[in-house]
This record gives structure tokens, C-alpha cells and sequence, in this order.
């Protein structure tokens, strides 16, 4: 319910929008229903390797959006990490541990409901808040960034928190060696 | 386009991530549903660089990728020992540390 009416409040913006990009605004009201629609079956299917296959879909999604917006980088770097590396890890979680919950009973979860209301206030209140303050406001994507634009601000201006990500990620890489070892 | 076509999709994406952090009990989903949070988070970072014609929100956004692969290694690698140590990756019953 929450996500068709969070649909039914993104596919009302693009009728709105520009004439000049009915277009573009047609393929994101048409993306956003299904990436919404497979988050929200994402979260309550009882199967979890079609959790997996659904949120295959949003991150999907996810990519196709950012193409809308003009980032073609960061849609590339999303198949690849995303798609190819984090599912295929989510993939091997579920199949280790497969058996313990493999369909999961939802009927007597009492958190149910209770996080029902959180996530539904979260997105009125977010919703509201953004209606009110972002009216209207628009922007337009002239060109698609460059990968090299990309890599200038990053080699550049952001090359601290780019090594620190670089050392972060080592130690995660440890990390999990060392949680996850058999001894 | 409008900003806020974007915002929106954003925080629907979010606030059903928080629903399934919140409300499911296998330990692999909620970790997916964080993945959906940081999704989230990802857009808007994206709309937002490109509201301001820099390419800073998609530094940015390529940052949280990587944040978010690192996250689920370690989850993931957590999941299993819970798994191996009782069997179950049922996070409701993993409350040994609660008060």
C-alpha cells in the first residue's frame, strides 16, 4: 500500500514537468513504479532468494535513473559493484545459511505493524518536506559527466577520502577474514 | 526535470528500507534492506550533483558504493559465524547483550 501510493505520488510529478522532456520524465515515472513495486516485494516476500532477484531490479533501476540524471559513470560502477559483486555475495550468504529461516513465518511478527507506521510516517513526513520545499525546482542535464570529470575531482580534490576509503576497504577486507575464519 | 521527482523516489526507497530493517527477522534481509537505505542515499546524492552542474554528487555517490560494499563483506561474514555458533539467523534471537 505504501508503495502504490509513494508511486501514484512520483508518477503524478512528470505530467507536471517540462514539455520538452515527456520523454525523459515517461521513462522515470515508468522505472520508479517498478523499482518501488520490487523494493516494496523485496521487503515482504517470505522467499529470500527472491528478495535477492527483487532488489536485482531496483539496483537495476537504480542505474537506469541514474542515466536519466546524467551519470553515466556512476550508473557503470553500480552494474558492476552492485549487480555483479554485492547479489552474487548476498547469493552465496543465503545459500550458506539456507535451512535455518528458509521461508520465513510472517504471521505472528508483532514488529510488523509497528514498523509499518515508522516507515509510513518516515515517508510522509519526508514526502511533505520535500513537496514543501522543493516545489518546483528543476534541473536540467545538459551533457552526461565525463568519466574523466569524474576522476579529475576525485584524483584531486577528493583524494583524501579516496585513500581513506582505499584503507578503509582493506581493513573490511581483513575484517571479514578474520570474523568469518574458521579456527 | 524536477528535483524533487528524484527526492521523492529516494525517500520511498528509504522509508521501505527502514521497513524491512525493522520488521524482518532473517538477518541476510535486513542486511539487503540496508543496501535499499544506501540505494536511496545514492540518488539523491546523484539528483542533487546534478542540480548543481558539479560532478561532487557523484564523487560522493561513488564513495557510499564503496561503503556499502565494505559493509556488507563484514555483515555477510557475521551472518555466517552467527549462523555457525547457533544455527539460526534469526536476529530476534540474538539478544545475549540486551540489558
Amino acid at each position: 500500500m505504501i508503495a502504490a501510493v509513494l508511486a501514484q505520488a512520483v508518477e503524478i510529478q512528470p505530467l507536471t514537468a517540462d514539455d520538452t522532456l515527456v520523454a525523459q520524465n515517461i521513462a522515470f515515472g515508468v522505472i520508479a513504479a517498478v523499482m518501488l513495486y520490487s523494493a516494496f516485494r523485496m521487503v515482504t516476500t517470505r522467499n529470500v532468494v527472491h528478495a535477492a532477484l527483487y532488489l536485482v531490479i531496483v539496483l537495476a533501476g537504480t542505474a537506469a535513473q541514474f542515466l536519466l540524471a546524467g551519470a553515466e559513470f556512476i550508473a557503470a560502477t553500480q552494474v558492476l559493484v552492485y549487480i555483479g559483486a554485492i547479489v552474487v555475495l548476498f547469493l552465496f550468504g543465503i545459500m550458506l545459511t539456507r535451512g535455518s529461516l528458509g521461508v520465513e513465518e510472517l504471521e505472528r511478527n508483532e514488529r510488523r505493524g509497528m514498523a509499518a507506521l515508522v516507515a509510513v510516517l518516515l515517508a510522509v513526513v519526508t514526502g511533505y518536506a520535500l513537496i514543501d520545499g522543493f516545489e518546483n525546482t528543476r534541473f536540467e542535464v545538459a551533457s552526461p559527466s565525463t568519466t574523466a570529470q569524474v576522476s579529475d575531482s576525485i584524483f584531486s580534490q577528493y583524494i583524501v577520502p579516496f585513500e581513506a576509503a582505499s584503507v578503509l576497504l582493506l581493513a573490511a577486507l581483513i575484517g571479514a577474514i578474520v570474523i568469518a575464519r574458521k579456527d | 526535470m524536477l528535483l524533487n521527482q528524484f527526492l521523492l523516489l529516494a525517500a520511498g526507497l528509504f522509508a521501505i528500507g527502514v521497513y524491512g530493517v525493522l520488521a524482518r527477522r532473517n538477518a541476510v534481509l535486513v542486511l539487503m534492506s540496508v543496501e535499499l537505505i544506501l540505494n536511496a542515499v545514492n540518488i539523491n546524492l546523484v539528483a542533487f550533483g546534478a542540480f548543481n552542474g558539479t560532478v561532487t554528487g557523484e564523487v560522493f555517490a561513488l564513495f557510499v558504493i564503496a561503503i556499502a560494499a565494505a559493509e556488507v563483506g563484514v555483515g555477510l561474514a557475521m551472518v555466517l559465524l552467527m549462523y555457525r555458533n547457533r544455527k539460526s539467523i534469526d536476529i530476534t534471537q540474538v539478544d545475549a547483550m540486551k540489558g
